[in-house]
């Protein structure tokens, strides 16, 4: 049996802010907690199942924001996947709910990456695995790591930085439609192209802005969902993956997308022609790029013009991120929460003026991790 | 730019004893790769078991030290101490003769000399404890 239909979403909210030094992550979270649940119309006495992960979560901080919320829900998620990690959880609660082990479950993020100044991007990426004796010797940085498969990208299929740059002006448009974007000033081609090398061939306008900010939804079953005040969101089918080395073997243009999403689209049974909104990681303009091939939304070595001519728009043939996305909207370190929500804000059709024309079925792709070294996939397909 | 592209001062590697044969290798001035007594595989990085058959009969082989270029960014921001004053410096993938993908630093050239697909050869640094560091540089005169 599969998960079509057998959870809802049935609660979202958006946490306005973008800068909160006089908060705590777990604050922002308690907020959009309140936030998410007031829109389903549920307690938090009602929620029975929990998932979250954040930057300074601890081994056991999956208990630690139990204890702050004073919950003792009979199903917890922390997989900690990076970016991607709310677009599995919802997956993990969808299947939880399905099995019975819960029924309300709440899923949740907060950050204060802004505020405290975290060089997300720029700053080196140890760890103590096996493979960082291999790796930081020679100073990858997460942009780096990005900037890696673009090269080569660039080498292999002749893909421009002026076809990347599309991504972040169209992503800036969008975030123009979004009152509390951070970033809201129209930009063009020409000001990303000036912009400051990073790591080439990424420059600042390509890579992901550092924003504070917080977001939660509520999943139930479809009994539940049916007799509360919104209109569910369905879950019709998701996947997951991880891409790696692969021994030294890897192709590096290819990525988890393509494995999460095509076991995303055959379990939802949804063809790419049906879908009407991509919400796509955009750690940085690449991410969009790769991850839209990866996908099979065109095949590999045509993103470049794939991207162009404003397909991604959201009065375009896609819309992608019609938020603003993590290059001009928010991003507090991870974001696939927010992916979650918008998708879910334009399946109800509250997307104000950004709203997607007749929007029925939304991809969610989230991409953690460093996709120049080792990264997560997590593939959502939602419908209302 | 026309400056020559850095060599970091790098933060150490942390050893373990799974790897120690690949560092010390390198320390003089030898490049090794693992290969599965069992099923033949060649792995990168260096580990204890085979990850196509997890066999942990393993042989040591010698590898050219010559490669090419497969993929390359100029780094021009990293706040990690060692690096930070280092910028702009090579960061590359380079795959070997034998087949392997490795993350490195292009040295020994100005940023615009070194580009996806140009021949590298291995550049040994000691790093103390009778251990070395792999970089590459492009090939200066060709076999
Ligand atoms: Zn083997």
């Amino acid at each position: 049996m599969g998960l079509a239909r057998q959870a809802a979403i049935v609660g979202v909210y958006e946490h306005p802010t973008r800068f909160a030094p006089n908060k705590t992550a777990f604050q922002l979270m308690a907020e959009s907690a309140r936030g998410a649940l007031a829109d389903a119309g549920l307690s938090l006495k009602e929620v029975d199942g929990l998932c979250s992960t954040g930057l300074g979560f601890g081994a056991t901080g999956i208990v630690s924001l139990c204890e702050y919320l004073n919950l003792k829900p009979g199903f917890v998620d922390s997989t900690a996947i990076g970016g991607a990690s709310f677009v599995a959880h919802a997956a993990h609660a969808a299947a939880a709910i399905a099995a019975g082990l819960c029924s309300v479950v709440l899923i949740v993020y907060g950050s204060t990456a802004a505020s405290q100044r975290l060089a997300i991007g720029t700053a080196g990426i140890g760890s103590a695995d096996p493979a960082d004796q291999y790796e930081t010797p020679f100073g990858p940085t997460t942009v780096a790591s990005y900037a890696l498969v673009a090269a080569r990208h660039m080498h292999e299929y002749g893909t421009t930085a002026e076809q990347l740059a599309e991504i972040a002006v169209t992503t800036r448009m969008h975030a123009g439609l979004n009152p509390q974007a951070k970033y809201r000033e129209p930009i063009t081609v020409e000001d990303v192209l000036a912009s400051r090398t990073i790591a080439s061939p990424l420059r600042l306008l390509d890579c992901c802005i550092i924003s504070d900010g917080a977001g939660a939804f509520v999943m139930t079953s479809a009994e539940r969902a049916r007799e509360l005040r919104r209109r569910p969101i369905w879950l019709l089918g998701a996947g997951e993956a991880v891409g790696h080395g692969e021994g030294g073997l890897r192709d590096y243009l290819e990525t988890a997308a393509a494995q999460s999403g095509r076991a995303a689209l055959a379990r939802a049974g949804v063809a790419h022609r049906e879908i009407d909104l991509a919400m796509i990681y955009d750690s940085f303009t690449i991410t969009v790029l790769v991850t839209l091939e990866n996908l099979g939304f065109c095949r590999r070595g045509e993103g470049g013009s794939f991207v162009s001519g404003g397909r991604l728009r959201f009065d375009g043939a896609l819309p992608v991120n019609t938020d603003g996305g993590g290059l001009s909207s928010n991003h507090p370190g991870m974001r696939g929460v927010f992916l979650v929500i918008e998708a879910v804000r334009q399946l109800r059709g509250e997307a104000g003026p950004a709203q997607v024309r007749d929007c029925r079925i939304a991809l969610v792709h989230g991409t953690g991790g460093t996709l120049g070294l080792r990264h997560s996939g997590a593939t959502l397909v939602l419908a209302n | 730019m026309s400056q020559q592209a850095n060599v970091p001062s790098r933060p150490r590697p942390r050893i373990d004893e799974e790897s120690r044969p690949w560092w010390e290798a390198l320390g003089r001035r030898e490049l090794y790769l693992q290969r599965c007594l069992e099923c033949g595989a060649l792995r990168w990085y260096p580990r204890a078991l085979c990850p196509e058959c997890l066999c942990d009969r393993t042989q040591w082989v010698r590898a050219s030290g010559r490669g090419k270029v497969y993929s390359l960014t100029t780094v021009h921001q990293n706040q990690t101490p060692g690096f930070a004053g280092a910028t702009p410096y090579l960061l590359a993938y380079v795959e070997l003769e034998e087949g392997v993908r490795i993350l490195t630093n292009v040295v020994n050239c100005r940023p615009e000399e070194a580009t996806i697909g140009a021949s590298v050869e291995a550049v040994f640094q000691d790093i103390g404890n009778q251990t070395g560091l792999l970089s590459f540089q492009p090939t200066r005169q060709q076999a």
